[in-house]
């Protein structure tokens, strides 16, 4: 699903990755921890085709992200769900117009989208605030429209940068239980956190990174083997 | 279709205080440009209507035959650059003098023998009212025999030449600055539009819209308020050009609005900058999220 072959990314101001290789399979769940600034929002943005590898190979759902043509970063993002700490969500729309959005500028058919967008919602549990805006709604529901956005497309992979970093414990615990969920599925997701708690919590796979390397991946073999037939 | 429609209309409806405020200020500045074309083309017309009085006169011998003189307005008829020749003869000129002339009527009346000579007036056609093409057309009238001198008031075509070309490069120059002008400020406002509509197309170009889907609705945006904005400026112009017809006067006539063309190249020009300031300000955009 996912291939980091020594991948480096270096700024003017010095190197944000440093030869970093990782798979992740499908269906897979992965924690990306580490402090600010240790490399996870760069790899994150790697995945969805926002920055492109200085050295090294970055395979996504198919796609080479050094060899990224402008045509193909779409395609590549239909693939995948992207949920940030900020929510990112249109202010000036309903929960309900807000996920619809994500269908509407993608090109579905028109016919379809309510029932697309009712059947995330519920899954997430906001179908009875469909018509909120998001001022109307706590962080935690926020989020949940966040990721509802990122369903309606059925992506194969969510990629989550810090989903719980603004929320409260109980919102967090709810919006992880449904990211969990998501992961149940079948899709796969990678999570960056700095909630080292939630990261206990689980045993999912865990790659801590610091100063732009991997210092610690607890299912780098199970993760390399698995990644070997499904690219 | 029918979303980029939507789309672009459902940006009036979700902002119009940034709507109103945009289409009054691209109003505005292309009402500035609206305001100084008036002007250039009113004087413009002031000097056209001068320059109709350029006329050559060519005063005859006395007793010259009519023959010669019909052939010869034949021949000064076909010069490229007369328009017309009107032959004025010895009493018309008295006549006239009379009756322009009405300090000296008494004296007119009571001659014995007309002092005053036959002549030839020849307006030259527009284009060839200038110091060159007159001074030529009067050196080849001097040609002929029984033409005794030529008179087309030298000193004051010079300045009216003068006159045209600081106009005319005064015109250009101010013209310029101010659709500058109007340009920078429509761009900053468009700029300002998109700016505010930043995480509209992150969220776009996150869930995977193509460039080309994100563009539409902003270029049609931009199109529309440049459309409305430049409407806003003719009404404006129309209006001060109506306040002012009747209070301020050309040499002989009202002055005049702009030509039906002129309107719609400033509609275009509103558009056009619309259009152009969107793409700009998407595309930075669509460069960095």
């Amino acid at each position: 699903m996912i291939r980091f072959a020594h991948v480096s990314k270096d700024y003017p101001k010095g190197a944000a990755l440093k030869n970093v290789s990782l798979h992740v399979a499908k269906g897979e769940f992965v924690f990306l921890t580490g402090h600010s600034g240790a490399g996870k929002s760069t790899i994150l943005k790697m995945m969805y085709g926002e920055l492109r590898p200085s050295a090294g190979d970055v395979r996504v759902s198919g796609y080479s992200i050094g060899d990224l043509s402008a045509g193909d970063v779409p395609k590549l993002r239909r693939r995948l769900g992207v949920v940030f700490q900020d929510f990112r969500l249109l202010e000036d729309r309903t929960a309900e117009e807000n996920v619809a959005f994500a269908l509407e500028v993608t090109g579905a058919r028109r016919d379809g989208i309510p029932a697309r967008v009712m059947r995330v919602l519920t899954q997430v549990g906001l179908a009875a605030k469909a018509h909120a805006y998001p001022q109307e709604l706590s962080g935690g529901e926020q989020q949940r429209v966040a990721i509802a956005r990122a369903l309606v497309l059925d992506p194969a992979i969510l990629i989550a940068d810090e989903p719980t970093g603004n929320l409260d414990e109980r919102a967090t615990r709810g919006v992880f239980q449904l990211i969990r969920e998501i992961n149940a599925a079948g899709t796969c997701v990678v999570m960056a956190t700095h909630d080292l708690d939630l990261v206990k919590q689980t045993t999912y796979r865990t790659i801590e990174l610091r100063e732009g390397q991997i210092v610690y991946d607890s299912g780098a073999e199970a993760g390399a083997a698995a990644a070997e037939d499904d690219l | 279709m029918r979303l980029l429609l939507r789309e672009a209309f459902a940006a009036f409806r979700r902002a119009p205080l940034l709507s109103a405020l945009s289409i009054t200020t691209i109003g505005f500045s292309l009402y500035a440009v609206g305001l100084f074309a008036l002007v250039a083309v009113n004087m413009k017309e002031a000097l056209r209507l001068v320059e109709q009085r350029v006329e050559v006169v060519a005063y005859l011998l006395h007793g010259t035959p009519p023959e010669s003189i019909a052939l010869a307005s034949q021949d000064i008829a076909a010069f490229p650059e007369v328009e017309r020749v009107t032959f004025v003869s010895e009493d018309e000129a008295l006549k006239r003098a009379r009756a322009e002339l009405v300090e000296f009527r008494d004296a007119y009346r009571d001659l014995a023998v007309n002092p005053l000579p036959a002549s030839l007036e020849i307006s030259l056609k527009d284009g060839y009212r200038d110091a060159d093409h007159t001074a030529a057309v009067a050196a080849r009238l001097k040609g002929y025999g029984f033409i005794d001198d030529v008179r087309y008031g030298r000193e004051w075509i010079e300045k009216l030449d003068r006159l045209r070309n600081i106009a005319g490069l005064v015109g250009l120059m101010i013209g310029l600055a101010f659709a500058a002008v109007a340009v920078v400020i429509i761009g900053v406002t468009i700029r300002l539009t998109v700016l505010q509509r930043a995480r509209e197309i992150q969220v776009m170009r996150l869930v995977g819209a193509t460039h080309g889907f994100i563009r539409g609705p902003f270029l049609l945006e931009g199109a529309i308020k440049g459309l409305l904005g430049g409407l806003v400026a003719i009404a404006l112009s129309y209006g001060t050009y109506t306040l002012l017809r009747g209070q301020i006067q050309l040499a002989t006539s009202d002055i005049v609005f702009l030509r039906s063309s002129q309107v719609a190249l400033g509609v275009c020009f509103g558009v056009a900058i619309g259009f152009l300031g969107s793409l700009m300000s998407v595309e930075r955009h669509l460069r960095n999220v």
